[in-house]
């Protein structure tokens, strides 16, 4: 052990002393390009926990235990209003990016705030779905389709919901402290995870309200 | 579908001379209508199959609406997310391809292992699942 230790030791001095060092340790280059970076590998696990749940449903969505099938419970014209939502909130977060690359204040704050009014009527149509659903018995106890509908479907918009309220912690700090590097640094973070529900939500609609269906 | 990807490609092209580090690097106003209706039609298709019931074949829909889920989601990440291979000198792209791979094995290797473990179970009625304890 010990000699591994000085062994390390050694050639620590050693490569501090002869070679050139390949880390930016002043953060002179680039500096947000870690952030995006390490933010971008946090939505790749955030889709493996997506994956995963996606797997189970897709175990587990034909098993109706005599219970109701999708058939029975999704009304598609409601989830495609839910879908028209997300989408038009990610276009208006798109502009709000390009109003914060022009130093635009005000349109900035005006686009997040309709981003935002999007994003609550997601939450609030899929929160009426889910009333809905419970209300007629089809609750995440009745079957294990129920069960991992429900874990997806509601991850999913925990997600969202969490987003909102990043947005409003955002609107608030750019109010107070303008477009800084710093909230823009956010705010692209931000506008990536957005961007990334949407995406996450078109595997939703199709795998399992479409073609939940369509079975 | 060919339309798309062809505009993926030179939505591509046209950005080369742009390699700046971010994963974000900005679209511009045109990019973001673009991916918009591009989304919008790739949305809508697929509502109107299953919703009209177009094409009678069950199987064909569901591959058809898969489809367009696929060429959906490559829209969304060149046009809103503003992916291509060249930023952060390609550790994005890695990342997305690892997770791809990843995604790919959870989901084929769930769906085949538990279709046979299925399979060779006993059969169970409707009537059993009713008087289930």
């Amino acid at each position: 052990m010990a000699s591994y230790a000085t062994d390390a030791l050694h050639r620590d001095g050693v490569a501090q002393a002869d070679e050139p060092s390949f880390q930016d340790l002043a953060g002179e280059h680039h500096p947000e390009g870690s952030t995006m970076l390490g933010f971008w590998i946090y939505l790749m696990s955030d889709c493996l926990i997506f994956t995963v749940l996606f797997a189970t449903y897709a175990v587990l969505g034909r098993n109706y235990a005599a219970g109701p099938s999708p058939k029975d419970l999704f009304d598609l014209s409601l989830v495609a209003v839910n879908t028209a939502m997300l989408l038009f909130s990610s276009i208006t977060y798109g502009f709000a990016m390009l109003a914060m690359e022009r130093e635009d204040v005000q349109k900035t704050q005006l686009w997040l705030a309709v981003t935002g009014l999007f994003g609550a009527a997601f939450i609030g149509i899929e929160l009426y779905e889910f009333a809905h659903l419970i209300h007629e018995g089809a609750t995440p106890q009745r079957s294990a389709f129920l069960s991992s509908f429900f874990t997806l479907v509601g991850t999913h918009g925990l997600h969202v919901t969490f987003g909102l309220i990043w947005l409003s912690v955002l609107m608030l700090q750019v109010r107070q402290r303008g477009l800084i590097v710093e909230n823009k640094r956010r705010l692209m973070c931000l506008s990536m995870f957005w961007h990334f529900l949407d995406v996450i939500w078109i595997g939703v609609f199709t795998f399992v309200y479409l073609m939940g269906v369509l079975q | 579908m060919s339309g798309a990807s062809g505009h993926a490609a030179n939505h591509g092209h046209g950005h080369d001379d742009h390699g700046h580090g971010a994963v974000h690097g900005h679209g511009s106003f045109k990019d973001y209508v673009t991916g918009f209706v591009l989304s919008v039609i790739l949305t809508a298709i697929p509502f109107w199959l299953v919703m009209g019931d177009v094409i009678g074949d069950k199987l064909i829909t569901g591959v058809v609406i898969l489809g367009f889920a696929v060429v959906q989601i490559v829209v969304h990440m060149v046009y809103f997310l503003h992916m291509n291979t060249k930023s952060e000198g390609g550790w994005t792209f890695l990342a997305l391809i690892f997770t791809v791979t990843i995604v790919v094995i959870t989901l084929c290797g769930s769906i085949w292992v538990m279709h046979h473990l299925n399979t060779n179970m006993m059969p169970i009625t409707a009537d059993d699942a009713r008087h289930a304890p």
